[in-house]
């Protein structure tokens, strides 16, 4: 027997406990998988597929464990077609789910900028002057052009505008209620038990240990959950599915090279605002080029407004909070936001490899649902509905297996749950977006083109493109650049007057300082403590972990720091990084904004199992 | 020799204070804005007392633990997800209204009655937890309400310890101006205890304890009793909020003397 390497204590004697399926990460993807489940339960708590293999005479036992303290605390605002979702509640009624209302209009804006900072090619000046110059005639209005319509692979009309963290509350207290699922929030998983090729459960994290994970008062060790079967379904940055390809390995050619950090805020929207529930906008071109954005409206005028910085925006200065103040002070946005009041906002890592990053998605023991496998479609820019989709799939092949009385091996599993999967329209989905987003590698322009031709042939036209691994992604800044020049001086300017790297960074590169109102604009370190604050419960060890302190040392661009949602991650003193866990919202963007690799595959950040995060539940 | 005890905890449960909670006037009087958008917690009062509970009945082998708590089934099965995983209990859930200012009178009456009505209990051993004071908008005296509907007279407020004796007595600490403690000694049980924080750590969260706990919680909560409170005993003369302000700003190089002084001028400013 041997477990995934915990370096901090590995020779102890642990509690174990046996179970029948022990889920990983409570988010869309395991909501649909323990729906179906339950559902199927619930029509006839007699039959006996649903007796336990592990406690004879009891129904099974099913267990779900999940990081964050509550399961209301995911962070997304989101609208999805909903189809996958629908098909699970035919009857639902998006009234019942606080924050959640059908799409009522659609709109894609072109963001000009009316600042002059954002780093804009050649080609793109070109085409903003021309937007100009035609001004209302061409239909620009507040520095903002809108598409005549909008695509239809990007179209969610009589989808659903969600709160994602609300909508987990609502499917989590149906599935307590059933009676068959217990869900433990704050229970991080530290790893998956891994025999030979077979999972064979998981290890929950030690407690009661320092940062580095050496026992102290109060240690208790992590227990053994042996599981017949493992649902990971922990996201992109989950401790168990990075354990699972780390050993396991991903299949050839594959790799998790494309990312973007999604950070939003939750704006209760002044009295007389004429934006209706259901609203949705889209964005592109502003704060940068790169970076897409969108606002949803909700019911009783909350809105998520928020961007996304992606992997491919090579600029080692990315970052998020200081470009989303910006951006919604966009003309076109502001004017319905500026007498607003911030309630919440939140961060969170999107997997964008689509079908490149796709890990196997079953193996003896344990299926990869949700975002971690892979599922999130990267054309029409949802991920939602497809997670919760994968999750009913292998909650239906489940089902198929128990009551056939087969074990749930690789081949078993492949037959039921991955078949179909390989059937359904996500696949479909998945392979027509394979390669939409290639052409980003080249730029916005030729990405744009690049997803507009995949988007308009259903995949069979992309743009070709090299997709190196993230931390190759990172062009570093040119040794007595202009732009080293800069990072010097961002360095000095956030150890004169404490603020953030990335904010002085912002600053030197012309974006004007933000006019704090204290109820909209607030520093990010404000905003930390605004909405749900962050939690950290003591006890647990330090989940972003630095491999090599010499390739930190020698590191020129500090991508971590800039990017870290929370400001958790700060210059250190020595030229190490300090992480704080307390600050730590759990988005993971450390784990590929890191352009050092002490392997030549993984960055030099290992992002591991831990406890807490942000804890909102407007989000 | 050690005592057998019946701990009956009382525990409300309120919205998560960790969150943004912005008091509005509705329709029925003072609420929370998206009130039922928010997560529950046990009233944080109220838990340190069932943590001492826990603690009392693991010195006193044989002794019982109950949790006794009002709130809509849901949340309450929410908020046992993390509760349990702390300690040992057995949960008598009451399936009620949150929200508002509930009318102590009411809400203690439902739980005294619930209480009484436990098969296993035995008042001679009884032991009445709670919380000193209330997270709930409640007028924070629920708790000798229901102590008072058992017939049971020695109440203690603010406590933060208790030390049972050989006899079956027990000297109790409570808090009181400056400070300081009172020291109380009691005969013995019943006796009401309304716990100020106590002396101990929120318990780990343990999935054994956990497990086992849900074993009786889940078959628990599905029978859980319906019971209405009275909303038409109260009336709202006025309703407002205290003064609270934040400024924040970053200092450098300040010893903890100077950091004190500007802390003392920026309060005496206000």
């Amino acid at each position: 027997m041997s477990s995934v390497d915990q370096p901090e204590v590995s020779q102890i004697d642990r509690p174990s406990m046996e179970v029948d399926i022990a889920c990983v990460g409570f988010g869309p993807a395991t909501g649909g998988f323990l729906t179906t489940l339950t559902k199927a339960w619930n029509e006839n708590s007699a039959d006996p597929a649903f007796e336990s293999r592990v406690t004879p005479g009891m129904p099974l036992q099913v267990l779900c464990y999940e990081r964050a303290d509550d399961i209301s605390s995911g962070v997304s605002g989101v609208v999805t077609r909903g189809q996958a979702i629908r098909s699970s509640f035919p009857a639902l009624n998006p009234a019942e789910i606080p924050m959640a209302v059908p799409v009522s209009s659609e709109r894609v804006m072109y963001l000009l900028d009316p600042i002059g900072a954002s780093r804009r090619s050649a080609l793109l000046r070109l085409a903003d002057f021309f937007l100009r110059l035609g001004g209302k005639l061409v239909g620009m209005r507040d520095y903002a052009f809108t598409l005549p319509w909008t695509p239809a692979f990007l179209n969610k009309h009589g989808g659903l505008v969600l709160g994602i963290g609300q909508f987990n509350q609502w499917v989590g207290s149906q599935l307590m209620a059933s009676g068959l699922v217990q869900i433990w929030p704050g229970t991080p998983v530290s790893a998956p038990l891994i025999s030979g090729k077979k999972v064979e459960g998981v290890r929950l994290a030690d407690q009661g240990v320092d940062k580095s994970g050496a026992p102290i008062d109060g240690f208790m060790a992590g227990m053994d959950v042996r599981a017949q079967l493992t649902v990971v379904g922990d996201g992109p940055v989950g401790a168990v599915g990075q354990a699972i390809d780390n050993k396991l390995g991903l299949p050839p050619g594959h790799a998790h090279r494309e990312w973007a950090l999604g950070m939003k805020f939750v704006i209760e929207l002044p009295e007389d605002s004429p934006l209706k529930p259901g609203t949705v906008w889209h964005s592109f071109g502003f704060p940068e080029p790169e970076i897409f954005g969108f606002l949803y409206v909700h019911p009783e005028r909350l809105v998520s407004v928020g961007i996304f910085v992606p992997s491919w925006m090579h600029d080692p200065s990315r970052t998020a909070y200081r470009y989303l103040q910006h951006y919604i002070q966009h003309p076109a946005l502001w004017k319905h936001l500026k007498d607003g009041t911030l309630r919440s906002w939140g961060a969170k890592s999107l997997e964008e490899s689509g079908k490149h990053g796709e890990p196997y998605l079953c193996g003896d023991g344990y299926a990869r649902i949700g975002e971690g496998s892979g599922s999130t479609n990267m054309l029409t820019g949802s991920g939602v509905d497809e997670a919760w989709a994968t999750g009913t799939q292998l909650g239906v092949a489940v089902i198929e297996l128990l009551r056939a009385g087969k074990p749930f091996t690789q081949e078993n599993l492949a037959a039921t749950y991955e078949a179909r999967r390989r059937a359904s329209w996500v696949e479909h989905g998945a392979k027509e977006a394979e390669n939409a987003r290639n052409g980003f590698q080249n730029g916005i322009v030729k990405g744009m083109i690049g997803m507009a031709l995949a988007g308009l042939t259903h995949g069979k036209l992309s743009i070709s493109a090299h997709i190196p691994l993230p931390h190759k992604q990172l062009r570093p800044f040119a040794t007595n650049s202009y732009d080293a020049l800069k990072l010097k001086d961002a360095t000095k300017m956030a150890i004169a007057d404490g603020r953030s790297f990335h904010d002085a960074l912002l600053t030197l590169r012309g974006w004007p300082e933000i006019p704090f109102d204290g109820r909209l604009l607030v520093t990010q370190q404000d905003a930390l403590l605004m909405g749900g604050k962050v939690q950290a419960v003591p006890g647990f060890a330090d989940h972003v972990v630095f491999r090599n302190p010499q390739l930190c040392i020698a590191c020129g661009e500090k991508t971590c720091v800039a990017m870290c949602s929370g400001q958790a991650i700060t210059q250190g003193e020595d030229g190490v990084p300090n992480f704080e866990r307390e600050k730590c919202v759990y988005c993971g963007a450390c784990l590929w904004n890191c352009g050092q690799s002490p392997d030549g595959e993984h960055s030099n950040i290992e992002f591991r199992a831990g406890s807490g995060g942000l804890h909102s539940a407007e989000n | 020799m050690a005592n057998i005890l019946h701990i009956v905890v009382c525990a409300g449960i309120v919205p998560d204070p960790l969150q943004t909670l912005e008091p509005i006037t509705g329709p029925s009087g003072p609420g929370l804005k998206n009130e039922m958008v928010l997560p529950a917690v046990l009233d944080p009062w109220a838990a340190c007392a069932l943590y001492e509970a826990a603690n009392l009945a693991a010195k006193n082998p044989g002794s019982k633990l109950w949790l006794v708590s009002l709130g809509p089934k849901a949340k309450l099965q929410q908020v046992m997800m993390t509760v349990a995983q702390k300690v040992p209990f057995e949960l008598v859930p009451i399936d009620g209204p949150i929200g508002g200012f509930p009318d102590a009178h009411s809400t203690a009456a439902v739980l005294a009655e619930s209480i009484a009505a436990l098969p296993d209990l035995d008042r001679a051993k009884l032991l009445l937890f709670g919380g000193w004071e209330s997270a709930t908008r409640g007028a924070g005296v629920t708790l000798q309400l229901v102590g008072e509907r058992l017939g049971i007279t020695d109440h203690f407020q603010g406590v933060d310890e208790i030390s049972l004796r050989e006899d079956g007595s027990f000297e109790v600490l409570e808090r009181v101006e400056g400070g300081k403690h009172q020291v109380s000694v009691c005969v013995g049980t019943p006796a009401v205890l309304g716990w100020a924080t106590g002396n101990l750590a929120e318990p780990r969260n343990n999935p054994q304890v956990g497990m086992a706990n849900m074993r009786t919680i889940m078959p628990a909560l599905a029978k859980a009793k319906a019971a209405k409170l009275d909303s038409n005993s109260l009336s709202y003369v006025s309703v407002s909020l205290p003064k609270q302000q934040r400024e924040t700003h970053v200092v450098k190089d300040l010893t903890p003397d100077q950091i004190a002084a500007e802390l003392i001028e920026w309060i005496g400013a206000e």
